[in-house]
């Protein structure tokens, strides 16, 4: 069950104060990132944040290339909400909450052009590797947007290819030590509005009393590549300019546990 | 040639290693997690709540709703489509039939209580471990139960009568037969059989007595994982 304090939430917040006693811009710890927790999947991590518990799994095909991009792979994310990781979620297809979640990753990743499409081609015009990530949340205690990214990345970095024989089947049981091409790193990190103070790394019910939120993906280089205002409230640009100082630090932050965890 | 030698090296009557453990979904009135060999499965409780649409409701008792489904990365091969299947469905309700003979909702009429069981990795015996994580996870959210449920996939391998088969037996090149079994832990009376394949009657029984005593190990893991999480130093 899922308390909300909205009142209390905000009343804190206004003098920068928070229910758990963090600080505004402070991330739940520890942090920690496990790693081939699924031996099915190309490459997969699981990251918990506080209670937040998400996995990224990456699958790994060969497919028809696409008539536009006659020499490039692709990569789709995808997010599953499962009723398992809260009472809000229902079975059935993905609501907009997880549509959402996966457009904010893959946005990140590809647009980003964050992997090398040229170098999953394999043969021009024909066949060319694709990649799949799937977010799938466990508990949801708050703040999907920036552990799923971690997780997504995570995933993306141990990821090995699978072995293909002479005839071009894959043969998923054996794996390559071929890594999936990763040109840069983003991250996301997402900056809510609450009673006009920024926090970050929101629980469920911080979430609740937000006014609205940024997320902002961020390279190791603080270059910015992906953006996803969310909540009903504007933002000016000078809150804008503040969030993404805290969002270019916070991702920092993140790519040191990712750097921990999981080597490049 | 008689399946004599098993795969991966167990003897016949061997589970794979296991583990299990309660309380792993915060969220969740109950939770567990049960590992045997690569095959991975979380449950998830909720519950007692209001049932939708509320045509299920029984104003006699609440009702047992099970909801199983592999993670889209979780298969041997290619990447599995998210949302149900005609399999996942009909695994859904079996778990719940196996799990329904202990479970006593009759202090909760018109409710709903809901498991939700994922797996991110599977090599074969998945309802089996299903069926035990959601015990854990039902036992762990203070459902009222008779007792617990313990499950194993039986198997015959090329005349070979073994215990908990992975996915090599299971798509060995002779006859095979994979018989999921779920057993009552005190009783041992069966609440899920099903098989495929071909089997005598005279194996059959043999691999149901085999059953008592994989169950009861599993069992043992299940009584663990929950005293683990109750008991504190």
């Amino acid at each position: 069950m899922i308390i909300i304090n909205t009142e209390t939430i905000k009343g804190l917040a206004k003098d920068g104060k928070r229910m758990d006693l963090r600080g505004m811009l402070e991330y739940r710890s520890p942090i920690s990132i496990d790693l081939d927790i699924s031996f099915t999947a190309e490459g997969s991590a699981k990251v918990t944040m506080g209670d937040t518990v998400v996995i990224a799994g990456v699958k790994l095909s060969i497919e028809k290339t696409y008539g536009d991009t006659p020499d490039e792979g692709g990569i789709t994310v995808n997010a599953e909400l499962l009723p398992l990781s809260s009472s809000e979620y229902e079975s059935g297809p993905p609501g907009i909450k997880a549509v959402e979640l996966a457009r904010v990753i893959d946005r990140g990743i590809r647009e980003s052009k964050a992997i090398d499409l040229k170098k999953l081609c394999v043969k021009p015009g024909e066949k060319a590797w694709f990649i799949t990530v799937d977010i799938i949340s466990i508990n949801d205690a708050g703040n999907l947007f920036d552990a799923a990214g971690l997780a997504a990345l995570a995933a993306l970095r141990t990821a090995r290819f699978p072995v293909v024989d002479e005839k071009g089947v894959i043969d998923y049981k054996h794996k390559t030590d071929v890594k999936i091409p990763i040109v840069k790193e983003p991250l996301p990190v997402t900056v809510y509005k609450v009673n006009g103070q920024l926090m970050v790394d929101l629980t469920v019910a911080e979430e609740k009393a937000a006014e609205s939120r940024l997320t902002v993906g961020c390279d190791a280089h603080g270059v910015i590549s992906a953006l996803q205002k969310g909540g009903t409230t504007p933002l000016s640009a000078v809150e804008i300019g503040h969030i993404l100082d805290i969002a270019i630090e916070k991702s920092s932050f993140l790519r040191g546990v990712l750097d921990k965890f999981v080597k490049a | 040639m008689a399946y004599t030698q098993r795969l991966d090296g167990r003897k016949i009557d061997e589970l794979r290693p296991m583990d299990a453990k309660a309380g792993v979904i915060p969220n969740a009135v109950g939770s567990a997690y049960f590992k045997i060999g690569n095959t991975l499965a979380y449950a998830a409780v909720y519950g007692p709540r209001e049932i939708f649409p509320r045509f299920l409701a029984n104003p006699k008792k609440g009702i047992l709703r099970c909801h199983y489904g592999m993670m889209p990365f979780s298969g041997a091969g290619e990447r599995v489509r998210p949302g149900g299947s005609r399999r996942s469905q009909e695994i859904s309700m079996v778990i719940a039939a196996a799990l329904e003979p202990v479970v006593d909702l009759s202090a909760f009429p018109n409710a709903v209580v809901d498991v939700y069981i994922d797996l991110p990795q599977t090599d074969a015996g998945t309802r089996c471990a299903a069926i035990c994580a959601a015990s854990i996870a039902l036992a762990d959210a203070g459902i009222p139960m008779r007792d617990m449920v313990s499950a194993v996939a039986m198997g015959q391998v090329d005349g070979t009568i073994v215990a908990d088969l992975n996915y090599g037996e299971e798509s060995y090149p002779a006859v095979v037969s994979d018989i999921p079994i779920a057993m009552i832990a005190n009783t041992k009376e069966i609440t899920l059989l099903q098989m495929d394949g071909e089997i005598t009657k005279k194996d059959l029984m043999a691999a149901l007595e085999m059953a008592k005593v994989a169950t009861q190990k599993i069992y043992e893991l299940q009584k663990k994982a929950l005293k683990e999480r109750f008991i504190r130093e």
